[in-house]
C-alpha cells in the first residue's frame, strides 16, 4: 500500500491519528443501576434514581459490564488490570444530572493491547499493528432534544448511566483508510465478543477523532478532538477535511489550537465547538461512592474461557483449509456470516466450494431479496445438502443454480425439490448420445462449419444439448461424447 | 501551594457557585489555611502505605445484570421546576 500523504505548497504533508471510541456495553441493566437500557423506550421511563442522580443514591457495579470490557481487552490482548479504580469527571450540563460522570482516569480496567488491521481489502494479508492504550468503564450521559420547542431543551435521561467501554487507539494511523479499517476490525471483534452490538445508527458506537498533520520526520503537531463522528465514513471524512483544514491553516502562517470541534455530515466539514477555555478542567478525583475494582483468578478465567474464536484466528483456519485470503476475510468479517458460514462446515460442506458457493450464489440472493445472513431462507443444513448433491453428480452448476431458485421461493430442501421435479442430472450416454445426434442432424451447416476448422463453435453445440436436455445433462459426459460425435 | 483570588472565583465558576467579591476574598485565606494543613499532612512519609479506601477490610460488591429498577417517570420528574411530555425541560442548550 502506497503511505497516505497530502501535497500542500510548502511540500507533503503526513496525517496523525488517533481514535476514542465509546462502544456501548452489551446489558440489560446499566451500569451502576438496576434501570433497563434497551433502545427506544419512552422517555424517562428507564431511569432510576440513581440515574436520576438524587441525593442520598449510592451506585453499584454490574457484573456483566465489567466482564464484557475485560473480554473485550482480552480480545485485542491487553493487560487487564486486576486492581482498578473508578473517578468523577466534573462538568454541568443538562444531560448530566449527577454533575460528574463516573469514568476511570488513574487506574483503567484495562491496560495496553492492539489490532492488526488491513487497510486495503483487497490485500487482506496486509496488515498494520495499532496499538490501544487502554479502555475504561464510564457512564454514559442522558440525551437532550432541541427542536421542540423554540426555547427549551428536552431532556430524556433514558441513556443516562448506561455503560460505555471507551477504547482509546495511540496516534498510530496515518491514513483515513487505516482508520476506517481499524474500525471496522474493532467493530467486528466488538460483536465477536458480544460486548457491544455496534450499531453505529443508534449510537452505539462513536468516536473522537485526533487528528494533527506534520511534515516527514517533524515532532507530532497540535491536535483537534472531533467529537461524536457516528460512522466510519463519516471518520474517514473528517480526517480528511481536518486534515487538509490544517495543513491551510500552517501553510497561511497560521498556527494549529488544540480544540474540540464537531463534524458535520451534510457537508462533510468539522467546526470549532464555541466552548469555553474551561472545558476540560475536568477535576477528577476518585469517587469516594465506590470502592476499587478488585478482580480475582476466577473471574478473568471465566472471561478467557467464554472468549469465541475471533476473526484472524478463523480467517486463518478458513486459509488453511483452502479458502482464498479475500473470501476468509470477507466471510469473517460479520461474526453472523461466520457464524453462519461455521454451521455450513458442520454439516459437511467443502469448505472452498463452500465459501465460493456462499460468495456467488447465497449473497447474490440475499442482495436481491434485500436480506441479511442472520435472516437468510435457507439454512446452513440445507445449503449443505444442496452442495452435498453437487459434489456427488446428482447435479450439475446450472441445475443447482435451479434448485437454489426453487429453495428460495419454497423454503424446500434440496433432495425433495430434486425428486419431486426431476431436476436430477443425468450422465446415461445413451440418451445424451440421441440428443447429440439430433442436434447434428438439425444443424448441418455449424457441423460442417466446425469440422472445417472453426473450432470455436463446440459451445454452440453444447449449448444446444444442454438445452434439447432441459440442463440435466451432466456436462463432463456431454462434452466428452460430442468431441467424439463432432470427430465423425 | 496556594490560591489567589481568581483561582478561587475560577474553581468557584467550575463549581457553579455565586460568589461576589467580598466572599471570594474572605475565601482566599480560608482555603489557603485549608491547603497548609493539606500540605502539613504531605510532610509524613507514606511512600510505604497502601492508600486506605475504606476503614474496614471491604471489597467493592457487584450487582448481577438484571432490570431491578426504572419505570417510576412520575417520580423522576416529580422535583423537576419544569417538564413537559415526560421529559424535563430546561433552557436551550445547544451548540
Amino acid at each position: 500500500m502506497t503511505e497516505y500523504r497530502i501535497q500542500g505548497a510548502t511540500g507533503e504533508w503526513e496525517v496523525v491519528i488517533g481514535l476514542e471510541v465509546h462502544a456501548q456495553v452489551t446489558s440489560n441493566a446499566k451500569l451502576f443501576s438496576g434501570a433497563a437500557t434497551a433502545f427506544g423506550a419512552e422517555p424517562n421511563t428507564q431511569v432510576s434514581l440513581v440515574d436520576a442522580a438524587m441525593p442520598g443514591m449510592l451506585p453499584v457495579p454490574n457484573a456483566e459490564c465489567i466482564r464484557q470490557a475485560v473480554r473485550t481487552g482480552m480480545a485485542i490482548d491487553a493487560q487487564i488490570n486486576r486492581w482498578s479504580r473508578f473517578d468523577r469527571k466534573n462538568y454541568f450540563y443538562a444531560d448530566l444530572p449527577q454533575g460528574y460522570q463516573i469514568s476511570q482516569l488513574y487506574h483503567p480496567l484495562v491496560g495496553e493491547g492492539h489490532l492488526d488491521v488491513s487497510p486495503d481489502e483487497k490485500n487482506p494479508e496486509a496488515t498494520k499493528r495499532i496499538g490501544i492504550e487502554r479502555i475504561h468503564v464510564e457512564q454514559d450521559a442522558g440525551k437532550l432534544m432541541h427542536d421542540q420547542h423554540p426555547t427549551r431543551s428536552y431532556v430524556d435521561l433514558n441513556r443516562s448511566g448506561v455503560a460505555l467501554m471507551e477504547i482509546v487507539s495511540k496516534p498510530d494511523m496515518r491514513s483515513p483508510a487505516e482508520a476506517g479499517a481499524y474500525l471496522t476490525k474493532l467493530r467486528s471483534i466488538l460483536r465477536y465478543v458480544g460486548s457491544c452490538d455496534g450499531n453505529m445508527d443508534q449510537g452505539s458506537m462513536r468516536a473522537d477523532v485526533n487528528v494533527s498533520v506534520r511534515k516527514l520526520g517533524d515532532e507530532f503537531g497540535t491536535r483537534t478532538e472531533t467529537k461524536n463522528v457516528n460512522s466510519i465514513r463519516f471518520v474517514m471524512q473528517a480526517i480528511e477535511h481536518e486534515a487538509n483544514r490544517q495543513i491551510d491553516v500552517i501553510e497561511g502562517g497560521g498556527t494549529i489550537v488544540q480544540e474540540t470541534r464537531l463534524f458535520n455530515p451534510d457537508t462533510g466539514t468539522t467546526r470549532s465547538m464555541r466552548s469555553k477555555e474551561d472545558a476540560h478542567d475536568y477535576r477528577y478525583f476518585p469517587d469516594p461512592d465506590l470502592l476499587p475494582l478488585e478482580l480475582d483468578e476466577a473471574f478473568l478465567e471465566e472471561c478467557r474461557a467464554s472468549l469465541p474464536e475471533l476473526p484472524d484466528a478463523k480467517r486463518h483456519r478458513y486459509e488453511a483449509a483452502g479458502i482464498t485470503a479475500y473470501q476468509a476475510g470477507v466471510l469473517t468479517a460479520e461474526v453472523e456470516t461466520a457464524r453462519w458460514f461455521d454451521a455450513l462446515l458442520e454439516a459437511g460442506a467443502t469448505p472452498a466450494t463452500a465459501a465460493n458457493w456462499v460468495s456467488s450464489e447465497l449473497f447474490g440472493a440475499l442482495n436481491r431479496t434485500g436480506r441479511t445472513i442472520a435472516d437468510s431462507p435457507v439454512s446452513p443444513a440445507q445449503a449443505a445438502e444442496l452442495l452435498a448433491l453437487v459434489a456427488d453428480g446428482t447435479l450439475s452448476g446450472s441445475l443447482a443454480k435451479q434448485v437454489f431458485e426453487v429453495m428460495l421461493e419454497t423454503g424446500q430442501g434440496a433432495g425433495a425439490i430434486v425428486e419431486e421435479r426431476g431436476l436430477k442430472q443425468t450422465s446415461d450416454t445413451g440418451a445424451i448420445e440421441a440428443v447429440i445426434a439430433e442436434v447434428l442432424a438439425k444443424n448441418p451447416n455449424q457441423l460442417g462449419q466446425y469440422r472445417g476448422g472453426k473450432e470455436a463453435l463446440f459451445g454452440f453445440f453444447v449449448g444446444q444439448t444442454m438445452k434439447a436436455m432441459g440442463g440435466k445433462a451432466n456436462p463432463a459426459v456431454v462434452n466428452e461424447l460430442l468431441k467424439k460425435a463432432l470427430a465423425g | 501551594m496556594s490560591v489567589d483570588t481568581a483561582t478561587v472565583k475560577k474553581v468557584a465558576s467550575l463549581a457553579r457557585i455565586a460568589l461576589d467579591e467580598d466572599q471570594a476574598a474572605r475565601l482566599v485565606p480560608e482555603l489557603n489555611n485549608i491547603l497548609g494543613w493539606i500540605e502539613q499532612l504531605g510532610e509524613v512519609d507514606t511512600s510505604a502505605v497502601q492508600p486506605m479506601t475504606a476503614v474496614i477490610p471491604n471489597h467493592l460488591r457487584l450487582r448481577d445484570d438484571v432490570v431491578t429498577d426504572g419505570g417510576i417517570r412520575e417520580a423522576v420528574l416529580a422535583n423537576a421546576p419544569q417538564g413537559e411530555h415526560g421529559f424535563f425541560t430546561v433552557p436551550k442548550v445547544i451548540e
